[in-house]
This record gives C-alpha cells, sequence and structure tokens, in this order.
C-alpha cells in the first residue's frame, strides 16, 4: 500500500467554497445560486477531464501541447455519429438505454482520440522535444490541421447533439431547477478523478507519474523509461480530452469544428491555475472557472471571458506557480 | 579490460552545448573497492558521473560496464546494469513520502511489501531516519536525512556499483560520520563505489583507489594510501597536505 502522505495544503481547497459563499448574497436568490452553482461544477468537472493530462503531459516532459483541443473536437464530433446511429437508444424515454447510447459515445470518442493523440505524439510532439517555441507552433498547426479534417469528415457546419430523451429537463429541489446531464456531468467528473486519484496515489505506475512531474532525470537515472511513460500519459490525456469532448458537445447541445479551440484557453488558464503538472490544482482550477463562469454570467454577463482571466491573475498573484505548484520544478 | 575493473573510461570527451568539458578522461574503478574521484571545483567530476549515466551523452571515447559497452546507452538502460546514482542535489521527490521514494527504487517490487525486508532492516540499521520518517513527506527531512535517504534508497536492492556524487557536502560533522560508516559497511558487503568527495578526511579514511581530475583529465590515479604517504604529491595534486 502506498501511504499518500504528502504537504497536503488546505488552503487551495478552501477557495471553492469561499467563491460560492461570496456569490451567495451577490445572487441573492437561494435557489438561482444553487442551479448556478450545480452548473458551475458541472462545467467545471468537464473542463477538468479535458485538462487533467495536459497538465500531466506538460508535468511530464515540459511538453506544451496547444494542439490538445483537436481531441476535444474529435471526441465531440465522433460523439454526434455515434448517437446519430443509436435513435432508438437516445430517443428512448428509460434512462438506461440512454446511458448505454453515451456509454457507447463516450467509449468510442475516447478510443479515437486514443489512438490519433499517439500519432500525434509520434509525428507531432516528438520530433520538438525540449524546444518550447517550435512545441507551440507544431502543435498549433497540429490542431489546424486536425480541424480542417474534421471539417472533410463532418462538414464545415454545426451539427446538433441533442441530448437523449430521459436525460433532458431538470430536478426540482425546491424552487431550484437542477439539470439532469448537469447532474450527470458532475458524477463522471467525480469518477474520472476518483479514477485519477487512485492511480496516481495507489498504484506504481502513478508513483512514476508523480515522481516523474517533480524529476524526470532521476527517474530514469533509478532505470525507468520516462518516454514511454510519457507517451502512455498522453495517449490517456487525449483519450480523456475526446471524453470531455463528447461531455461539452452534450451540455453545448451542438459541436462547431472550433469547438476544441474555443475550450482550450478555458484549459490553459485551469492548469496554469492549478499549477502545471498538478491535477489536484487541475481539478480546483476547473472547479473555480466553472464557477465564476456561470456566476459572472448571470450577474455581468458582458464579463463573463475576462472574470476568468482576472481570476487567474489574482491566483497568480497569490500563488505564482499556481495553487498547488510541483515540487523541484 | 581485466576482470579486476568492473567500470572503465577511455579516452572520454563530453560536450555541453558549446562547451567541451571532459578532454579525453580514462579511468579505472576496481570490483569491489571504493574509487575517489578528487578535483578542485569545475575539474569535471560531476560531469564525469553524469557521463557514466548517459545523462550526458560522450561525444567521444568508450565507456565499459562489466563487460557491457554502454557508450551509447540510455541512462535507464545503463541504470538497469544494476548502477545506482546519487546526484549532488540528491535526487530526493520531496512530494513523495520516504516510503514512495524507496519504493520507486526498488524496482522488482510494485508495493511496499513486496520490497525485501531483510535488506530494509539492513539499511535502517544504517540509517535509522530512513525507518522513523518512513511516512513522512521527503521534503521535510533535513538535509542530512535527505541525503541518508538518497543513499538508503540507491542501495535498496543490492547494485553491483553505487556512484555517489559528494556524500558529505554541508553535512553536520556526526552524518558525516554516519555516512561514513554506511560506506564502510556497503563496501563490506562487496559493493563497488565510485565517490566524488571534496572533504579531504571523509576521502582519505574511505578510498582505496583514487582519481584525481583538473581541467576535464584525469592527472593522477593510484591507491589512496600511496596518496596519503607522499606530502609532495598530495601538495602538487591538490594544493594541500593530507
Amino acid at each position: 500500500m502506498i501511504h499518500l502522505k504528502t504537504n497536503l495544503d488546505l488552503k487551495p481547497l478552501l477557495l471553492v467554497p469561499v467563491l460560492a459563499l461570496l456569490a451567495l448574497p451577490l445572487v441573492g436568490s437561494f435557489d438561482t445560486w444553487l442551479t448556478l452553482s450545480v452548473a458551475g461544477l458541472a462545467m467545471g468537472m468537464i473542463i477538468f477531464i479535458m485538462a487533467s493530462g495536459l497538465t500531466l503531459v506538460f508535468g511530464l516532459m515540459d511538453v506544451l501541447n496547444f494542439g490538445h483541443g483537436v481531441f476535444i473536437a474529435l471526441g465531440a464530433f465522433v460523439a454526434t455519429s455515434v448517437l446519430s446511429g443509436m435513435v432508438d437508444w437516445t430517443q428512448s424515454q428509460e434512462l438506461w438505454r440512454n446511458l448505454v447510447a453515451v456509454g457507447a459515445a463516450m467509449m468510442v470518442a475516447m478510443i479515437a482520440a486514443a489512438v490519433i493523440g499517439l500519432a500525434f505524439e509520434r509525428f507531432i510532439v516528438r520530433p520538438v522535444y525540449g524546444q518550447h517555441l517550435k512545441q507551440i507552433l507544431i502543435t498549433m498547426g497540429g490542431m489546424i490541421i486536425g480541424e480542417e479534417i474534421i471539417k472533410v469528415i463532418w462538414g464545415p457546419l454545426q451539427i446538433a447533439l441533442p441530448l437523449p430523451e430521459a436525460m433532458r429537463g431538470s430536478l426540482l429541489w425546491g424552487d431550484a431547477s437542477l439539470e439532469k446531464y448537469r447532474l450527470m456531468a458532475v458524477v463522471v467528473g467525480l469518477i474520472v478523478f476518483a479514477l485519477q486519484a487512485w492511480t496516481l496515489s495507489q498504484t506504481k505506475v502513478g508513483l512514476l507519474i508523480r515522481a516523474g512531474v517533480q524529476d524526470r532525470e532521476m527517474v530514469e537515472a533509478l532505470g525507468y523509461k520516462i518516454r514511454r511513460l510519457f507517451v502512455g500519459v498522453f495517449v490517456v490525456g487525449s483519450g480523456l480530452a475526446g471524453l470531455g469532448g463528447v461531455m461539452w458537445g452534450l451540455y453545448q447541445q451542438n459541436v462547431v469544428p472550433q469547438i476544441g479551440a474555443q475550450v482550450n484557453v478555458l484549459i490553459f488558464i485551469v492548469i496554469i491555475m492549478g499549477g502545471l503538472g498538478s491535477t489536484g490544482g487541475a481539478l480546483i482550477g476547473a472547479l473555480l472557472v466553472g464557477l465564476m463562469a456561470n456566476y459572472t454570467g448571470f450577474l455581468l454577463p458582458k464579463l463573463a471571458l475576462f472574470s476568468n482571466i482576472a481570476l487567474m491573475a489574482a491566483i497568480l498573484l497569490w500563488r505564482p506557480q499556481g495553487v498547488y505548484p510541483v515540487a523541484n520544478r | 579490460m581485466s576482470a579486476f575493473v568492473l567500470l572503465e573510461l577511455k579516452d572520454v570527451h563530453t560536450h555541453i552545448g558549446a562547451y567541451h568539458i571532459l578532454h579525453g578522461v580514462n579511468l579505472q574503478v576496481p570490483r569491489g573497492e571504493l574509487t575517489l574521484l578528487l578535483g578542485r571545483n569545475g575539474a569535471g567530476k560531476t560531469t564525469t558521473l553524469r557521463t557514466i549515466m548517459g545523462l550526458w551523452q560522450a561525444s567521444q571515447g568508450t565507456l565499459n560496464f562489466n563487460g557491457h559497452d554502454m557508450t551509447h546507452m540510455t541512462t535507464p538502460d545503463i541504470a538497469s546494469l544494476n548502477i545506482a546514482y546519487v546526484p549532488e542535489n540528491m535526487g530526493i521527490f520531496s512530494d513523495l513520502t520516504v516510503e514512495e521514494n524507496m519504493l520507486l527504487a526498488a524496482r522488482k517490487a510494485a508495493r511496499s511489501n513486496q520490497m525485501d525486508a531483510a535488506r530494509l532492516a539492513w539499511i535502517f540499521a544504517m540509517f535509522p531516519a530512513v525507518e522513523k520518517f518512513w511516512h513522512h513527506p521527503a521534503g521535510k527531512l533535513s538535509g542530512g536525512q535527505k541525503q541518508m535517504l538518497a543513499v538508503a534508497r540507491a542501495m535498496v536492492e543490492p547494485r553491483d556499483l553505487l556512484i555517489v556524487d559528494e556524500p558529505s557536502k554541508g553535512l553536520a560533522p556526526a552524518i558525516v560520520q554516519n555516512m561514513m560508516e554506511a560506506f564502510q559497511k556497503m563496501k563490506a558487503s562487496g559493493v563497488t563505489i565510485l565517490l566524488v568527495e571534496q572533504n579531504i578526511h571523509f576521502a582519505q579514511q574511505l578510498g582505496d583507489s583514487v582519481a584525481v581530475m583538473d581541467n576535464g583529465r584525469i592527472i593522477h590515479a593510484g591507491s589512496m594510501a600511496a596518496l596519503s604517504a607522499d606530502p609532495e604529491l598530495q601538495q602538487s595534486l591538490l594544493g594541500l597536505a593530507l
């Protein structure tokens, strides 16, 4: 049994409830606040799923992958194809049939994104290890090419991605309206986080990842081939981005080829706020971004995007390396 | 390469970027002995160790370990030849516990309870702090405790060669003494050790063989006893008398 007795810093964990409680008097109504908070947590969880792989990719190999959005877009478009082929299942009133359809879409999207991720790492990222400027240019180029390929396959126009029948609508809790899909997104996000946390804290591979994020040279000197580990993390991270793409597409209920590029900005805000290489930090960053976007969308809609930039600036003024800076970096 | 020699470097040159650091290093590390690499700051000692570990690639020359040509091997492959390395900065994973640091080095163990209990007991006897702080984050240890952990981690599984870069650097005398006793026990167990050391008294008490470096070359190689007995040689090589 590996014990996870790290220097757990509790202060960043308080940021999420503090932000929520600060918003309560500003929103005024408890029911509206609850609706916004659930929506924010759902959005945050989806962003976390998309961002968690990227932060480890950076942490392990110092690779700045600005093309991560292409896996998100691919996942979303694959979902449109899978779900359009399972109309009987998505239009059923039975929740389990809907879950099977969405589960199948998620699985296919994750596999597709992981396979493309493997090729992306081999042909686009590997030639530019250790060269940040080239990484930025070539991965952005890779994303543009990916978007164009998506346009060739699925067309350049927006495609509807409606929620399956039984996932539509809301549950009422008092006067608060809690959308079923958002609650589901929170549950899926928690499952993904729990699996990641278990892998990182309870397995040797997880131990190697955590060590590699801190000091990859020493991990190699202990006899482990960190590049293989990195390829594994890159592939899993790409698969998770594909899963996030399905969830984000269903959240928006439509997809466009630029969906990945649009979310990329939020993802980078999240991993910078969290501390590059920290999955726990990415979770906190994602929840903060989700909550902030929903609260400001309700209170000051014109400032919605700016609010997340301001939030990042405030966090970095407090902790310039992010809420959970990774040691030795 | 004779059976007596475990590690041999022949005419090794290393470049770091535009800088030519090693200028033809020739070094032999005898099997079962403790070899010391001495020299002033910037002489090329750390570069030599990093080149042996493949962390910097030799641009010329050959490196041979136990019959294996490792000149072009990667660092993980070199480590897999049963070579343990403790860098100057100790390479401790601060965010991991002492237990997790040890488990990482135990390549054959997937979980802590699969580590060799008898070997751990041997290590705990040498370094009680490792056992005492087993579940603590390694980042919270003192400098001396971190150095003990770094050496203990290197020896968590039997290794043929232990390479350590300045183990006494910045440590209190009591810890240095503890470290010296630990190296003596390791040597007695049959491990070959290559140490870079600036603490000349530490070096004198431990070393069987010695190699002195200057300007990226080995300028003297011989037995520690011969160096200790020759004040003129000490003065000319090291600028001091032992």
